[in-house]
């Protein structure tokens, strides 16, 4: 297997762009990150799309062939899929753009995310999220994705004494950060008073609890690490990309409180990249629900099981804390393109190790991970990346 | 939902018709074909059982923004229960003040309706629980 | 020939029944009308009425009631030959009711199923339906159910009462806990309610349901009943008559003969409202509830249309063995509630325009 590094990055403003169909989006992503790696597209030998619910959302599948199509790559004929893995599509089509690289099927390849959230009325976003989760028997039950997460926070307060503020400092310390991020969706800071005051969705999970709807796309080109030199950018090297699995329901988990397919894919993930939890500078957490948050930097090994919500309450993943968690805002303050996340968050990292991140720079960062969620846990991708 | 998808499935919406692991005993619902746990050895060994109907609250939520079908009786609560053969449900509880809710409290399943195709389209039945 | 003479050692094996938990009063719903609350109330004799959640229909309470009834006996459900549901707001104009019902206790598929519709009576026409296929031998238990989830249009008297609940009655030979000794029924064609197919709400003849209707035929039902059976009011310790309101049932029953104290057991309305096709059949569950070996009771159904259904029954010595703690009494069903204002009421029972 090779290495394997970034060289060029990309990505749109997420938010509710309106003007702009799936087509435009993921198109500008591409291009951005195209013209950032400073290859012509002649160079693309394969696509890989992440991307959730194109099928329920806008009744388009065939996003690999869409994709390449409006990236003006047609007459190129190169190979183009779509990944899905619920909210991890973004993260598993990265993987996958990985292993064709490592293997050296490929030399350089394209991958993308991206999602239109908002060509579908807000009463039918329940239907898609739970998409994610068992529909067929937690969905016709009546439960929402926010409310399987709030049964997981409220058990996480049960067993281990997490408090309301502990999960609302989770969303302030996301719009702090997203709040110096120009392609955030939320580019303002809120104050714990709001979050705590938000309308319940499901308790005591609020809406300020809850990623948002958006709108967005992100994109990676990627290729073998001993040829980075001779591309525009710093390379970031991939230093490990695992996945894990776990049951679709949450009814089938043995604990509500921690996420199995977290552990054993960051587990898997520090052992090929030879470094510890504690290494890890800067770190892109899936943070759907601010308790997904808690549970992950706890399942990362950040933290002690149980001590995620005081971590976060005391500033230790703040910018430049003990491990600076969602510099970007998060999916919280950055937005939640369910495809387009996992994407957006290797983007940010990239960012981060170039040293490219603005005001919300991590010093010397060195080490970044990306965790990318399906579902209440489903699916976990987790990547590491280093300066090259 | 075309209905044969809900139909197939109406013995254990109405009844929590579940499977047994005969090999380790571990009871799972809904039914499957595999024990995740016996994996291989429990092929051929898993056999229908139902469940009593009877378990405790593990967790729950009041649910503000609902699913469409439960727009009519929002808020509503979810909860996970753990029943008394150890395997959990997902599923709403009814006749009861959100006040009274606590984890371990003690429910017991009844037939409601959980969403209809429409107002000229098939209505689907299953399982809630209630206070016992 | 007249119709009900049966074997005579056909009853009711286990019975059990079901009320939702929510309730308006009079007062509330002559508030939104501009009507006298006062007046209502105490013209119908009704004090509050029961109100379904939108998850609960016909299909939900007779799967409740059901159930109930089969908690309390020690009855294989794979027994059971038939199962009758009896309402006049089933779910499905198209498609029975019973088939859900059938499979929600576990019944076994070779069983025979039909639902009945007879304005308040139909659950009361299939507990004689199935007392005449296990009297022939057709079926070993045959599963008897009244339930509605009755509509009254807004603003009509009907919303008053018009309320939701459900009885079931599995009747039987074996383990019978009250025999009916004798079952008759008094029919005639008399328009005093319907509702036709497709509409919401039904109609009704006003002061037509009265004497012609509800008086005639429960007073006659009952009179030619006690006739055959050679009784009289005396001979029976509990009297339960069709409850459209608090008020018909009372003065039918004293203009028979009977005695406060023999009728009020079985007066649920006052509580509940009208329950429709359970109206008779909660009222004799809660005597039921009560009733000791040996005593008699009087049931009269009445249906609009119009007939009546009448039923002499006899406590057996079985009530001593019968596990009655085994599933809520109607006293309990009744008290465990919560009111409404009329605005939720409206939401609950789909008076409300909503966007499809």
């Amino acid at each position: 297997m090779r290495e394997v590094a970034i060289i060029g990055i990309g990505d749109t403003r997420f938010g509710e762009l309106w003007e702009h169909s799936l087509r435009d989006i993921g198109m500008q992503a591409g291009l951005n990150a195209v013209s950032d790696a400073g290859i012509a597209g002649e160079q693309i030998e394969a696509l890989y799309i992440g991307n959730m619910a194109a099928g329920s959302l806008i009744d388009q599948e065939h996003l690999g062939a869409l994709v390449s199509d409006y990236s003006g790559l047609s007459q190129l004929h190169i190979p183009a899929v779509r990944i899905e893995a619920a909210g991890a599509s973004g993260g598993m089509a990265l993987r996958e753009g990985y292993l064709a690289v490592a293997s050296g099927l490929h030399d350089v390849v394209m991958v993308a995310g991206a999602e239109k959230m908002t060509d579908v009325t807000d009463e039918e976003i329940p239907m898609v999220q739970m998409a994610g989760g068992d529909q067929q028997w937690e969905g016709i039950a009546g439960a929402t994705m926010p409310s399987l997460f709030a049964m997981m926070a409220r058990r996480h307060m049960h067993e281990y004494g997490t408090t309301r503020e502990q999960l609302a400092s989770v969303p302030v310390k996301n719009h702090k950060n997203g709040a110096l991020n120009k392609q955030a969706q939320y580019q303002r800071a809120i104050t714990m008073e709001t979050v705590l005051k938000s309308p319940v969705v499901a308790d005591p999970l609020g809406v300020f609890d809850c990623a948002p709807v958006s709108d967005g796309a992100a994109a990676l080109i990627l290729a073998p690490a001993d040829a980075a030199g001779k591309y525009a950018q710093e390379a970031i090297r991939i230093a490990a990309s695992a996945a894990a699995t776990d049951t679709l329901a949450l009814q089938h988990r043995e604990s509500l409180t921690r996420m199995d397919s977290v552990k054993v894919a960051s587990t898997k993930a520090y052992r090929t990249a030879g470094v510890n939890p504690k290494d890890i500078d800067v770190a892109e957490i899936h943070d759907s629900y601010s308790i997904a948050e808690i549970m992950s930097i706890e399942d990362l090994g950040f933290f002690e099981k149980g001590r995620g919500g005081p971590a976060t309450l005391e500033g230790m993943t703040e910018i430049n804390g003990v491990v600076s968690v969602n510099t970007s805002g998060g999916l919280k303050a950055r937005g939640d393109p369910m495809g387009a996340t996992g994407v957006a968050q290797a983007v940010e990292i990239a960012r981060q190790l170039r040293g490219k991140a603005d005001k919300r720079q991590v010093t010397d960062a060195e080490v970044g991970l990306s965790l990318n969620v399906g579902g209440t846990g489903g699916t976990s991708v987790v990547h590491i990346f280093r300066r090259a | 939902m075309a209905n044969p998808r809900y139909w197939r499935e109406n013995p254990s919406r109405y009844n929590l018709i579940g499977k047994r692991c005969e090999n380790c005993g571990t009871v799972h619902f809904p039914p499957r074909e595999i024990c995740p746990k016996c994996r291989r050895k429990s092929i051929g060994k898993m056999k229908s059982h139902k469940l009593s109907g009877r378990g405790k609250v593990y967790s729950f939520t009041i649910v503000h923004e609902p699913m469409p079908d439960f727009s009519l009786m929002k808020p509503y609560i979810m909860a996970m229960v753990e029943m008394e053969e150890g395997v959990r449900l997902t599923g709403q509880i009814v006749d009861c003040e959100p006040a009274r809710l606590s984890i371990g409290m003690e429910v017991e399943a009844t037939l409601r309706k959980l969403g209809q195709e429409g107002s000229s389209g098939i209505i689907r039945y299953g399982y809630k629980f209630r206070p016992r | 020939m007249m119709f009900g003479h049966g074997e005579k050692d056909v009853g009711i094996v286990t019975y059990g029944a079901y009320i939702p938990r929510f309730r308006i009063l009079p007062e509330e719903i002559a508030r939104v009308w501009g009507e006298n609350g006062e007046a209502m109330k105490n013209g119908l004799m009704i004090f509050s009425k029961s109100v379904p959640y939108p998850d609960e229909d016909v299909i939900t309470i007779s799967v409740e009631a059901a159930r109930n009834a089969l908690a309390r006996a020690d009855l294989d459900p794979e027994e059971i030959g038939a199962v009758y549901v009896g309402s006049e707001s089933h779910p499905y104009a198209v498609k029975p009711s019973g088939t859900i019902v059938a499979e929600a206790i576990g019944a076994s598929h070779f069983i025979t199923v039909a639902d009945y519709e007879f304005a308040c009576k139909a659950g009361t026409a299939a507990m004689q339906t199935s007392m005449g296929l296990v009297s022939s031998g057709m079926a070993k238990y045959s599963l008897a159910i009244g339930a509605d989830t009755s509509q009254g249009a807004p603003g009509d008297a009907l919303e008053y009462s018009a309320s939701a609940g459900g009885a079931a009655f599995i009747i039987g030979k074996e383990g019978v806990i009250a025999r009916i000794n004798r079952t008759l029924s008094f029919t005639s064609d008399t328009p005093d309610f319907w509702r036709r197919e497709g509409q919401p709400y039904p109609s009704h003849g006003g002061r037509f349901t009265g004497e012609p209707a509800y008086f005639r035929h429960v007073a006659t039902c009952a009179g030619e009943l006690m006739k055959v059976q050679g009784t009289q009011p005396s001979d029976y310790d509990f009297a339960v008559f069709h409850q459209p309101n608090g008020k018909f049932p009372t003065r039918v029953a004293q203009q028979l003969g009977f005695e406060k104290k023999q009728y009020e057991t079985g007066l649920t309305t006052p509580y509940i409202g009208n329950t429709y096709s359970a109206s008779m059949m909660i009222g004799l569950s809660a005597i039921l509830d009560v009733a000791k070996p040996g005593q008699k009771v009087l049931g009269v159904a009445f249906g609009s249309g119009a007939g009546s259904d009448a039923f002499d029954i006899t406590i057996t010595d079985e009530m001593e063995n019968y596990n009655k703690a085994a599933a809520p009494t109607v006293k309990s069903l009744v008290e465990r509630s919560e009111l409404l204002d009329y605005g939720r009421y409206a939401k609950f029972k789909g008076k409300i325009v909503m966007k499809e």
